[in-house]
């Protein structure tokens, strides 16, 4: 709307930039949620897909700083370099608990937290923890249990901005350019669900803007999956 | 829905300046979010970011012009009985890193600075965001439609959200609450038709000149508070949304969709382009059809100058000039039905020569004919310097391809053509998209007409200017492009 974002943006940047110092925040408060009401801890063993098959259950990681002026930047080997870089020890290979720390140029830490909505807001997870908000990467983790093995599926992905996912290790999609989050947007080629634990690894840059993304695997009909579960082990 | 009066002569339009070779607005349209453009004391006016505006005397030349108050971001208008209501945001737009905005409304009984009517009243403020809820208080956006007066606003922060407001007042009904009806959109837009309501916003990213993404999507809902969903019935809670514009031509960026509806099945819209290439990449207002399919709005195409077939939609004959047939030779050895006796050949096409040998050199008069690629069936369209406009285009020369005969239009209603084009206003043509796709053809309104007259098919095989009916395919003409067949 007005040209003044991106000017804005940076400004946000170097604000947001500036709570680096604040030594704690409120989510460490016990009995406290300054995620919510986007955002609510992980109570439950498993969590099944909404109506719609979105994977609400995510380990999200506190934003990494990855100063960006414009989202127009982020073209595919842009974004490949960005988000293939090692920031932290076991980046595509762990998968990380609740409230562990990893040792990027500054600690951060990881957080189970299931989203309310169909989406994950990232913009308002930062936010709320007084982190960076814009010109970051998030890192985003879950595990998918399917009763069976699932054969010709895919994984539907929206975000904004940029972002790449891995399926058990092995890459399926990438958005690249300025996107803006539209469910199904990209959809992978098809790909196997194992029978038990399957690890859904995924990684969001942004620069200037909000930042979410929302993911569902659908069938070689293009119905959404559903009889999953969702756990963070 | 807003119709604007098709009423605007250009008796002034001669000054113009010349413009870009693009076909764009002439005059300077640089603005960022034009407001829905509004007649008023026969004028067109739209506002934008900042104080300022543009003005029109004929909607294709557009000079700085208007006065709002309250600075501020995005506004919209709407004409309710005697008041232009007007809609605008102070703060937010992440302006200084904030989301904080509020929507203001004022009033006036005139757009017209010069007006005894002109003077702003203030309504108030009638939504807000508080900077850290998941909306931000922008691009504020009106909609009269069945005694309701709606206002949609919000941009890339958050949601899009919609309120009501007392068309009596231009105030927040009482009790209202904000409605989410969107996510990651902006210069949201609405529409209301055959009981739909249209959701219009800009997605993408704007203010980076030619590497601005915007570009304008659209879903529907039958009610005003949603849910709207597109045509792949993705709601656009989850980001959906059908495209209506891209970039197109010298234009990349488009946004801030604004209903020009000029009545007669005759819809238009305005926008802005992030950047006009032809205009050192600035932000310019721009105009283009909208046409409508299967119950979608979608932008169609102001005519471009080239050679043409243009084709009835009531017969399917062919405009043409009204002379004697002349046949092409061929070797006919063998019989038309079976292979060649000798080697495969191209013919050529019956040349120009061959064809005007026969044509009188005076007036010609025009009718439709079964279309055989003859050159007295082809038209070129090429619009006119400095002969002024309409919403859109500029005015255009109607010409047989290959000569100087123009298609004019005379004081008893027909349509001929006369040996040379010699500038004046009966040889100067609008050609409108009407919503369906088709064109409306019409000659340049002169001071004597009582009222438009279009070019029509009164009959099969005659043409005729007479008032246009929308509800008729006489008046409905096809271009079809002809370049490749010459």
């Amino acid at each position: 709307m007005i040209d003044v974002r991106r000017a804005a943006s940076m400004f946000s940047i170097a604000i947001s930039a500036s709570c680096l110092a604040v030594p704690a925040f409120a989510a460490d408060v016990p009995g406290s949620n300054a995620l919510g009401p986007l955002f609510e801890p992980v109570t439950s063993p498993t969590k099944a897909p909404d109506a719609d098959g979105f994977l609400q259950r995510w380990l999200l990681l506190e934003p990494i700083v990855k100063p960006n002026r414009s989202n127009a930047g982020f073209t595919p080997s842009y974004v490949r370099q960005a988000l293939t870089t090692q920031y932290f020890p076991g980046q595509l290979t762990i998968v990380p608990r609740d409230g562990k720390t990893v040792a990027a140029a500054q600690p951060l830490r990881w957080h189970a937290l299931d989203s309310s909505l169909f989406d994950v807001k990232l913009f308002n997870f930062a936010q709320a923890l007084q982190k960076p908000t814009y010109g970051v990467i998030f890192w985003a983790v879950t595990v998918v249990n399917s009763p069976r093995e699932m054969n010709g599926v895919r994984l539907a992905v929206g975000s904004n901005s940029a972002s790449m996912w891995w399926v058990n290790g092995k890459e399926a999609a990438g958005l690249f350019g300025d996107r803006r989050m539209v469910m199904d947007d990209v959809v992978s080629q098809p790909l196997t669900l194992h029978k038990g634990k399957n690890i859904i690894r995924g990684a969001v840059i942004n620069g200037p803007g909000l930042s979410d993304f929302c993911v569902r695997f659908v069938g070689p009909d293009g119905q959404p999956v559903r009889d999953l579960s969702i756990d963070l082990r | 829905m807003r119709h604007l009066a098709f009423a605007a002569t250009c008796a002034s339009c001669l000054f113009l300046a010349s413009q870009p070779a693009s076909a764009q607005l002439a005059g300077e349209p640089y603005i960022h979010d034009p407001s829905t453009v509004t007649l008023s004391d026969g004028k067109y006016y739209t506002f934008g970011t900042g104080r300022g505006g543009l003005v029109s005397e004929d909607g294709w030349t557009w000079h700085a012009g208007g006065e709002r108050p309250g600075g501020g971001v995005a506004p919209d208008v709407i004409k309710i009985g005697d008041r232009y209501y007007v809609a605008y945001a102070v703060g937010g737009g992440g302006m200084n890193g904030g989301h904080a905005s509020q929507v203001k409304v004022m009033w006036t009984r005139s757009l017209n600075p010069k007006s005894p009517e002109f003077g702003y009243h203030d309504v108030g403020v009638v939504a807000s965001s508080d900077g850290v809820e998941d909306c931000d208080a922008i691009d504020p956006a009106f909609l009269l439609a069945d005694g309701h007066l709606w206002l949609s606003y919000g941009t890339y922060f958050g949601y899009i959200r919609m309120v009501e407001l007392d068309p009596k007042t231009g105030e927040r009904l009482p009790g209202n609450k904000p409605v989410d009806v969107a996510i990651d959109m902006e210069a949201t837009a609405l529409l209301y038709r055959d009981g739909y309501y249209y959701l219009l916003g800009t997605h993408g990213t704007c203010c980076d000149g030619p590497n601005s993404s915007y570009n304008i999507r659209v879903g529907r809902s039958r009610n005003a508070t949603g849910p709207y969903v597109d045509n792949m019935g993705i709601p656009l809670l989850k980001g959906g949304g059908k495209l209506v514009v891209a970039a197109r031509d010298r234009g990349i960026g488009p946004g801030h969709f604004g209903l020009i509806d000029l009545g007669d099945g005759m819809q238009k819209f305005s926008m802005h382009y992030e950047a006009d290439l032809d205009r050192s990449a600035r932000s310019v207002l721009a105009i283009q059809p909208l046409l409508w399919k299967d119950g979608w709005p979608i932008a169609g195409d102001n005519i471009k100058p080239g050679t043409y077939e243009i084709q009835s939609e009531r017969s399917g004959g062919a405009l043409e000039l009204a002379v004697d047939f002349v046949r092409m030779d061929v070797d006919r050895r063998g019989g038309f039905f079976g292979p060649p006796t000798g080697p495969v050949a191209p013919v050529a096409m019956q040349s120009l020569d061959k064809d005007s040998a026969v044509w009188p050199k005076d007036r010609i008069d025009v009718d439709l004919a079964d279309y055989m690629i003859r050159p007295h069936q082809q038209w070129t369209v090429t619009s006119v310097p400095d002969a002024g406009g309409y919403f859109g285009s500029p005015y255009f020369k109607i010409l047989i391809a290959g000569t100087e005969r123009a298609l004019a239009a005379t004081a008893d209603g027909r349509v001929v053509t006369v040996p040379a084009f010699n500038g004046a206003d009966d040889q100067l043509w609008r050609i409108d998209q009407l919503i369906d796709g088709t064109y409306r053809i019409t000659p340049k309104p002169s001071p004597k007409q009582a009222e438009p007259l279009a070019l029509v098919a009164i009959g099969a095989s005659t043409p005729a200017l007479v008032k246009f009916d929308p509800a008729s395919d006489a008046g409905r003409w096809t271009f079809r492009a002809l370049n490749s067949e010459r």
